[in-house]
């Protein structure tokens, strides 16, 4: 049986890791690519990378980092942040990443995910989707749909996200990387039914992310939200929830996991 | 040296390091020359079966590989592309092993592509699967896969049907998880690779 994937996710700014609370506010949380290594040595089954430097020498420190990385981690790691460009794509791939993510690019250039999809394969094509619930959109039964957000979100993109995720998988993601910026940061648990809307409308598979605070928030992700998997930050970086004993706690319960030997 | 063969498709780096780690020394190369010099030779890959096929035949890559006599591991793509024939654009691949490489149809509750850890079932005694346990998880990602067949080695079960998670023809082994991305089972899969055919050069 394929196995639930949990996947701690560094924000990186300037070599470093941080966590952001509600986007804003930053704690530091150590060195990536140590951090990293720990996480795969306690059974982590990827990790994701977000740079959130804003500047052009933080982009180079952060592709150098991605060599770095790709040295030492034997699990696979998509890295992702201000991605705008093909040439942006390239230069992470080459330096070691398996996957990339892209955010606001892709939805300002749609084709985007087609071109890396068609040049790199959809299997290294992650599309990340921040969302928010929205009066603006409905579901069909009346209820308030989820407005996609831009730029970290800071920018209401104006889409709904249920489309735009169908869009994306049709236009060559292979998977999405789903936000609920409802729950980021708040760890009361992911968003149930974003998350089961989603990865029931969608062809691919689909990481929930955003409001994990215990173990039982990550059960109900896979159990009721049916995700294929799920991330979160600053409860692994801040060792609430560790990962051998959060893995063992899913198998109890019925959920397939990988566990290591030996852990 | 192990001889890492280039031919435009990805995943080049991770093997690479996979090895490096493995305190192994490699050669990326599409010269046959220098790729029949080495004592072990990974095809790795992931993209699109044409335009990797098509690369290959243009360096000759095609024919030549089959020849090689040393041990010889396929990776994931590299695996399809040793098989006759593959759905992924209507493909004449190598032929190696011969096998049709087909779509997975996938459903809601099995996502295509097929990615993350699943467990495979080593199906011979295989080299290959020294000290690998049944039921050992390994990382996937493909959206094709190849049925089980007389060459199948290893099997791994998704979306309703059980397919090729390894194969081999003598010399010739493919897997279709990526080792080089499992953590301490794949570094294990690398080293009994290495440690075919002669000395082992792994530490």
């Amino acid at each position: 049986m394929l196995a639930k994937r949990i996947i701690p996710c560094l924000d990186v700014r300037d070599g470093r890791t941080v966590k952001g609370i509600n986007f804003i506010g930053l704690r530091d949380a150590g060195d990536p690519v140590e951090l990293g290594a720990a996480y795969a040595a306690c059974g982590a089954d990827e990790l994701v990378f977000l740079d959130i430097t804003a500047t052009v020498e933080g982009r180079s420190t952060f592709s150098a980092l991605v060599e770095k990385i790709a040295r030492r981690i034997d699990i696979p790691f998509t890295v992702g942040g201000g991605i705008r460009t093909d040439a942006d794509v390239d230069v992470l791939l080459s330096s070691g990443a398996d996957k990339i993510s892209v955010n606001s690019a892709a939805v300002r250039d749609p084709a985007l995910l087609e071109r890396l999809a068609r040049r790199y394969g959809s299997q290294c094509v992650v599309c990340a989707v921040d969302a928010r619930r929205s009066s603006r959109f409905r579901l069909p039964d009346g209820e308030d749909g989820w407005e996609v957000y831009l730029d970290g979100g800071r920018t209401p993109a104006g889409m709904d996200a249920l489309s735009w995720v169908r869009e994306a998988a049709a236009r060559g993601a292979g998977e999405i990387l789903l936000t609920s910026m409802d729950k980021d940061g708040t760890k009361d648990g992911f968003d149930i039914e974003l998350t089961r809307k989603v990865a029931s409308s969608c062809s691919v598979p689909v990481i929930a992310s955003g409001g994990a605070g215990n173990m039982e928030h990550f059960f109900e992700v896979f159990d009721k939200g049916c995700a294929d998997a799920a991330l979160a930050a600053s409860i692994f970086h801040f060792h609430e929830v560790e990962m051998n004993q959060l893995k063992i706690f899913l198998r109890e319960h019925g959920i397939v996991v990988r566990i290591p030997q030996g852990k | 040296m192990v001889g890492i063969v280039k031919y435009g498709a990805g995943n080049i780096t991770s093997v690479r390091c996979a090895l490096d780690r493995l305190g192994v020394t490699s050669v990326v190369s599409d010269d046959m020359e220098k790729l029949s010099s080495c004592s072990h030779v990974i095809f790795p890959g992931v993209g699109e079966a044409s335009t990797a096929m098509e690369y290959l035949k243009k360096a000759g890559l095609d024919e030549s590989l089959k020849k090689i006599t040393r041990p010889f591991l396929g990776i994931c793509l590299g695996m399809q592309l040793m098989c006759r024939w593959s759905e992924e654009n209507s493909t004449d691949c190598m032929g190696i092993f011969n096998s049709e490489v087909g779509l997975i149809h996938g459903d809601i509750n099995n996502k295509v592509p097929h990615m993350g850890w699943n467990s495979i079932t080593p199906t011979a005694d295989d080299p290959l699967f020294a000290s690998i346990p049944s039921g050992e998880m390994f990382y996937f990602v493909h959206s094709y896969r190849v049925p089980v067949e007389t060459g199948t080695i290893a099997t791994c079960p998704y979306a309703g049907v059980t397919f090729s998670a390894a194969l081999r023809i003598g010399n010739h082994a493919g897997v279709q998880f990526h080792p080089e991305k499992s953590g301490p089972a794949g570094a294990q899969v690398l080293k009994n690779f290495l440690a075919q055919g002669g000395e082992a050069i792994c530490i």
